[in-house]
């Protein structure tokens, strides 16, 4: 069964300044990915998004209500939220 | 000075995984006062990860029943804290990202329970959005990631790769193939040393059943992903024949490296790149013990034992300890039994070309790295290594492609900011209010 099929509570947040609905408790990095918006840009111009999706390997960082280097795969989606593409 | 926030623990657990649950509620129920330290919003570790809506999680009773022991055992679980560094005296310091907060912990006995993460290979196309770890998209997807419709080729090597492509599939994903470089010889050895492991022999068939339509394809790996801004298929080869598989995703991972950052920066010595301990988990820094796959990737059973013989040990109930060793032998056996079935094929270090990113927070390529003698050379002429991940991710390819061991760990462990490093206590203070504790 698919896991969004569960009854969850929406909520509203700011991805590079679109507004969109998420499930409350969504990882950032899984909206990012939903939109297929890079959380990044590398030092050479590449797009990057989660990777590793434990914390570790840093490509899901992004700028997370005006803070840089944000990790969004930890990072649970809250209601007003403003993730930007980092670069 | 008294605003500064320092936490004693009779016994303190790195890691909130299957072996820190594990230790901590072994350690609790003979009478320790225990605290628990994850970087995670919640226990679990990867392995038992949270889902957004755990439809399948509900039905896996070795987790269900190790969360509910340690909820029991009343201790206190401290997540969303990142370990940084030790200080003097058995102290260490963790940052709360959520709050730009840095504390400090003191202990008498310290269990490490950092787990393992995936070991990524480079090879062209691999840093295109689309390509994930095999257990990073497992996470993801438990993060609320959909993969609903998604058509996925699940690659690299591993017990783990079954595992993800069953839940992919189950989440809704087409899963095209699952590629493991192992041959198909060297995974029948596997496959019959496991019938003395007969539960997760069941596993790995119930895994396989779910995927009866899948082509589980050994001796099998990918050799390019394919896309210009994103992914558009996976070039999979035998050394014989090279195809292309069209697909949405790729997750790909080849096994896994423990996560020894932390022990090697207190000194804990190690043999194969894993922490050495004794037979009750004790490392070679006193009053410092090591759990799960920091000493040796060999699974959930083994986290499980091992965290229990620590916890018992820790908490001076060496004799109850002593009752699992057996146990724990056993596991540690089908452990090394993983590393035989999945070593490396010597072809997957001849997939990067000279373009190919190795170190993906720096924008390494292959090119630059080999005219470099050693990984510090490589660090101080190319910044391979010198990103945010501190090397975690490219470190394991290096060693794999250049045979360049990674030597030095310094503090911080992981990267922070620098005016939360600057309001935190200094040693000297450390110190002093350790004093009046």
């Amino acid at each position: 069964m698919p896991r969004d099929s569960s009854p969850t509570d929406r909520i509203r947040i700011w991805l590079n300044g679109t507004s969109i609905e998420v499930s409350e408790g969504v990882m950032a990095s899984a909206a990012f990915l939903a939109a297929e918006v890079p959380c990044r840009v590398s030092v050479t111009g590449e797009s990057r998004t989660a990777l590793c999706g434990m914390g570790i390997c840093l490509e899901c960082r992004a700028t997370v209500d005006g803070i840089p280097h944000r990790r969004t795969c930890q990072l649970p989606c809250r209601d007003g939220m403003r993730l930007e593409t980092q670069s | 000075m008294s605003s500064i926030p320092m936490r004693y623990s009779e016994i303190l657990v790195v890691g909130a995984g299957p072996a820190g649950l594990a230790a901590a509620t072994a350690a609790a129920s003979a009478g320790a006062q225990v605290t628990v330290l994850d970087d995670n919003p919640g226990c679990g570790g990867q392995i038992w990860r949270s889902g957004v809506a755990s439809a399948n999680i509900a039905q896996d009773p070795a987790r269900e029943a190790t969360i509910r022991g340690f909820r029991d055992s009343k201790t206190s679980l401290l997540a969303g804290r990142r370990v940084i560094d030790s200080g003097p005296s058995q102290t260490l310091r963790t940052y709360v990202e959520e709050t730009g907060v840095i504390e400090t912990f003191t202990w008498d006995r310290l269990i490490l329970a950092t787990g393992a993460r995936e070991r990524f290979l480079p090879f062209p196309g691999w840093t295109l959005p689309g390509v994930f770890g095999a257990g990073g998209l497992q996470a993801l997807v438990k993060g609320g990631y959909s993969v609903a419709g998604k058509r996925i080729v699940v690659a690299g090597t591993g017990p783990l790769l079954l595992a993800v492509a069953a839940h992919l599939q189950e989440d809704g994903a087409e899963i095209v193939a699952v590629a493991e470089q192992a041959g198909l010889s060297s995974m029948l050895r596997f496959a019959t040393k496991l019938l003395s492991h007969p539960a997760k022999l069941m596993q790995g068939a119930r895994y396989r059943a779910t995927l009866n339509r899948v082509p589980y394809r050994t001796g099998c790996w990918p050799v390019v992903a394919e896309g210009s801004a994103k992914l558009a298929g996976v070039r999979l080869t035998n050394g014989t024949h090279t195809w292309t598989e069209l697909c949405d995703l790729l997750a790909c991972g080849f096994h896994l490296v423990p996560n020894t950052e932390f022990a090697v920066l207190l000194g804990c010595k190690l043999k194969d790149d894993y922490v050495a301990v004794d037979p009750t988990q004790k490392t070679s820094v006193e009053n410092v013990y090591c759990v799960g796959e920091p000493t040796g990737i060999a699974g959930l059973d083994a986290a499980l034992v091992q965290g229990e013989i620590a916890g018992l040990a820790a908490a001076k109930r060496e004799t109850q300890a002593q009752a699992l060793f057996k146990r724990r032998d056993r596991e540690r056996a089908f452990g090394k039994g993983l590393d035989r079935a999945f070593a490396l094929r010597p072809e997957l270090r001849t997939l990067a070309q000279p373009n190919t990113i190795v170190c993906r927070c720096e924008d390494v390529r292959y090119a630059q790295l080999q005219s470099q003698p050693s990984w510090t050379d490589a660090k101080l002429q190319t910044r391979c290594g010198m990103g945010p991940c501190q090397g975690r991710i490219c470190g394991p390819a290096v060693q794999t492609l250049f045979g360049w061991q990674n030597t030095s760990i310094r503090p911080p462990i992981f990267p922070i900011p620098l005016s939360a490093l600057i309001s935190a206590p200094t040693s000297s203070e450390i110190t002093q209010l350790q004093e009046t504790l």
